[in-house]
């Protein structure tokens, strides 16, 4: 008996420490990209392109950064501009698209109206198109209404992109709000207004806030359409800023990578920001359970 | 506190008849206990007298206002939901002050309300948990909480007690009707237990199918039953209910046995009826509740089928004229399987229903 119990313990704690092992690598192999790019964002385009690759750099330096802010025309690009367009651009966009997402998941959740199931698998189909194949007919559309090159047609087809994905992401956080909890509030003396805001909209946060995030990183990083639909510092995006150090017959891998390094950082610093409110189970000790 | 009243009150969901024109007049601090079957239209009444449900034809007043398209802020009452819905991302005290502080009231009111509701229930050390961490129990006396904190006209409950265990039922009934006792509140309280109901309230309806089926004090409501239906819901274990004819003034059961048609009861020859009879009023020899003076009481010897022992009392299961009887047996002794005992009737307690319309025909 003795014995089968520390058996048991000691095969228990070995599969732990396999687990732990196995989810360590995999976790290096997801972030190597990541590393890969801020080591190749400080060194020389010698040491990025030598076969077989250098792993240990020789020498770091932050010439790309002080080039990529000294200006166009000594090796700089207008990444200021760039930023300036990515954040208005995505900002904008994510705040629109969770209030529709908002508002539209609320009614699928809450509402019984017809042709509702229609009208939810005709959003999600949307989603179904490639975005590259929009960007022909959106260019077309764009041109003639005059629409290309400015912060409000970027924005107005990234919250086109993004809205299906909130409203079906926060529907289902609706969905897990008792509808009792509502009621118990308009009881308590709200006006339905009230209830949902008191009430609904801060246990369905969790999934209003992954929404958010997952619109703003596809805002920011989306690269296909806007490569299409901006042509200047007017409204040119991050991602398509990163063209700008391709020339005819090269490509500027350490200023790509330093630019890259600018993107991912702010991205970082919101995911960071906005995971305390992901804590889910907020729900739980409402009803019996 | 206030009065209630409902007249004609009707709600249809698409045509589907849920609740079906039904009058009832809740005094000032009367404890109504609304019962009946799974579906027959208990929680949409309530919640129409909340607000929750839009009504569709009908009026309802608390006190003397009429409230029909009032929303349910402006009501003016509190309830006590069966999920307890409590706001899991608040404390136990943000849940009780929640009203106060919609309200608009300052903290220090709202902190004086929440401690002398918590001090009532005895919840004071939890004023400062989420409901995660309160158990089954717990949740229900935030739920009530939540309800006294104010002062409303009306309180409603349903089926408040329903998700806890028997003991924990059983207790927290007592403390139900220690609060209305103590806040001397209106009360409208929906259930399907019945010795719930019995045992709170001053007055039960009791609905079936949307309809009202008969409204009386526990002590009508269980005497007095106004039909088959009722005599049925209240009451347990259930009435014994047989199928009987009437032939020369006695009632012919299924298989031939005769008993004598109950005394101050007139039915017609040849009439078919049901006649009711409770387990209390079916007794083995000196074994009854009630004397058996001044009583119409027929005598049997039966055999016994089954015996329960409850160990103040045994259920036995007795069969007669085509259906088994229930028979309460106080006092008891061991009773051996096909025993035969001496039973009594008593048929002055026994009640006739018509056949058809299911209604008593005790006058
Ligand atoms: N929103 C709705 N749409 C259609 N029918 C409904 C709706 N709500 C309730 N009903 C129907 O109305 C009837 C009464 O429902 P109600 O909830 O009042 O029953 P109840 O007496 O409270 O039953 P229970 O004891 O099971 O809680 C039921 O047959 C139910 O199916
Ligand atoms: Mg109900």
């Amino acid at each position: 008996m003795m014995d089968a119990n520390r058996k048991s313990r000691i095969r228990k704690r070995l599969t732990d420490w396999a687990l732990t092992g196995l989810l360590f690598l995999a976790m290096c192999i997801i972030c190597l990209p990541g590393l890969w790019i801020v080591l190749n964002s400080l060194r020389p385009t010698v040491e990025i392109m030598a076969k077989p690759p250098v792993w240990i750099p020789r020498e770091l330096s932050f010439d790309a950064y002080v080039a990529m802010f000294s200006g166009v025309g000594q090796g700089g690009i207008p990444v200021v501009q760039y930023f300036r367009n990515s954040m208005i651009i995505a900002v904008t966009s994510t705040i629109i698209s969770l209030a529709i997402g908002m508002s539209g998941g609320y009614a699928f959740a809450r509402y019984r109206f017809r042709f509702k199931g229609g009208w939810f698998l005709g959003l999600m189909l949307t989603r179904a198109v490639p975005g590259i194949a929009l960007s022909l007919p959106l260019f077309f559309l764009y041109a003639r209404v005059g629409l290309i090159d400015t912060h409000a047609g970027m924005i107005l087809a990234y919250t086109a992109l993004n809205i299906p994905f909130t409203i079906w992401l926060i529907d289902g956080f609706f969905r897990q709000v008792p509808k009792d909890l509502a009621e118990a509030a308009q009881i308590d003396g709200c006006t339905r207004w009230q209830a949902f805001w008191q009430v609904e909209f801060p246990l369905a946060r969790p999934g209003i806030a992954s929404a958010g995030i997952f619109a703003f990183l596809i805002s920011w990083n989306e690269f296909a359409l806007a490569s299409q639909l901006t042509r200047s510092t007017d409204s040119k995006t991050l991602p398509v800023g990163l063209l700008d150090y391709t020339a005819e017959f090269t490509i500027d891998w350490r200023g790509m990578c330093a630019l890259a390094v600018v993107m991912i950082i702010p991205a970082l610093l919101l995911t960071y920001a906005v995971q305390k409110h992901l804590v889910s189970g907020l729900t739980s000790g409402a009803i019996k359970g | 506190m206030a009065t209630l009243t409902l007249s004609q009150l009707d709600k249809s969901y698409g045509a589907f008849h849920a609740v079906k024109a039904i009058d009832l007049d809740v005094s000032d601090g009367e404890f109504v206990a609304l019962v009946g079957p799974s579906g027959c239209g208990k929680s949409t009444t309530l919640r129409m007298i909340a607000g929750l449900e839009e009504i569709s034809s009908g009026d309802i007043r608390i006190g003397t206002r009429v409230v029909n398209d009032l929303p349910p802020r402006d009501r003016n009452i509190s309830m006590v939901f069966q999920s307890y819905a409590l706001y899991p991302h608040m404390t136990v005290a943000e849940n009780m002050g929640f009203t106060l502080k919609i309200a608009g009231r300052d903290k220090a009111e709202i902190d004086r309300a929440v401690t002398e509701a918590a001090r009532v229930l005895e919840i004071e050390p939890l004023l400062d948990r989420r409901p995660a961490q309160l158990s089954g129990g717990q949740r229900q006396r935030v739920a009530m909480g939540r309800a006294i904190v104010r002062d409303p006209d009306v309180f409603l409950f349903d089926e408040p007690l329903s998700n806890l265990d028997a003991k924990l039922r059983g207790q927290m009934r007592t403390e139900i009707k220690q609060l209305h006792a103590r806040l001397g509140a209106t009360i409208v309280y929906v259930t399907h237990d019945q010795v719930e109901a019995m045992t709170l309230a001053d007055r039960i309806v009791i609905m079936k199918d949307g309809r009202i089926e008969q409204v009386g004090t526990p002590d009508e409501v269980f005497n007095h039953p106004a039909s088959l239906f009722v005599a049925g819901f209240i009451g347990s274990p259930p009435m014994n209910m047989a199928p009987a004819t009437v032939q020369g003034g006695r009632l012919v059961l299924g298989d031939g046995a005769a008993l004598p048609v109950p005394p101050d009861i007139t039915v017609p020859e040849g009439a078919r009826v049901t006649l009711g009879l409770r387990p209390d009023d079916l007794y083995p020899e000196g074994h009854g509740i009630h004397s058996e003076d001044g009583h119409a009481v027929e005598s049997r010897e039966l055999a016994v089928d089954i015996s329960e022992p409850l160990g103040n009392e045994t259920l036995l299961f007795v069969p007669f004229g085509g259906s088994t009887w229930t028979a309460r047996m106080l006092n008891p002794r061991a009773v051996r399987r096909g025993e035969t005992l001496r039973f009594h009737f008593d048929l002055s307690r026994a009640h006739l229903f018509d056949a058809d319309t299911g209604q008593s025909l005790r006058t």
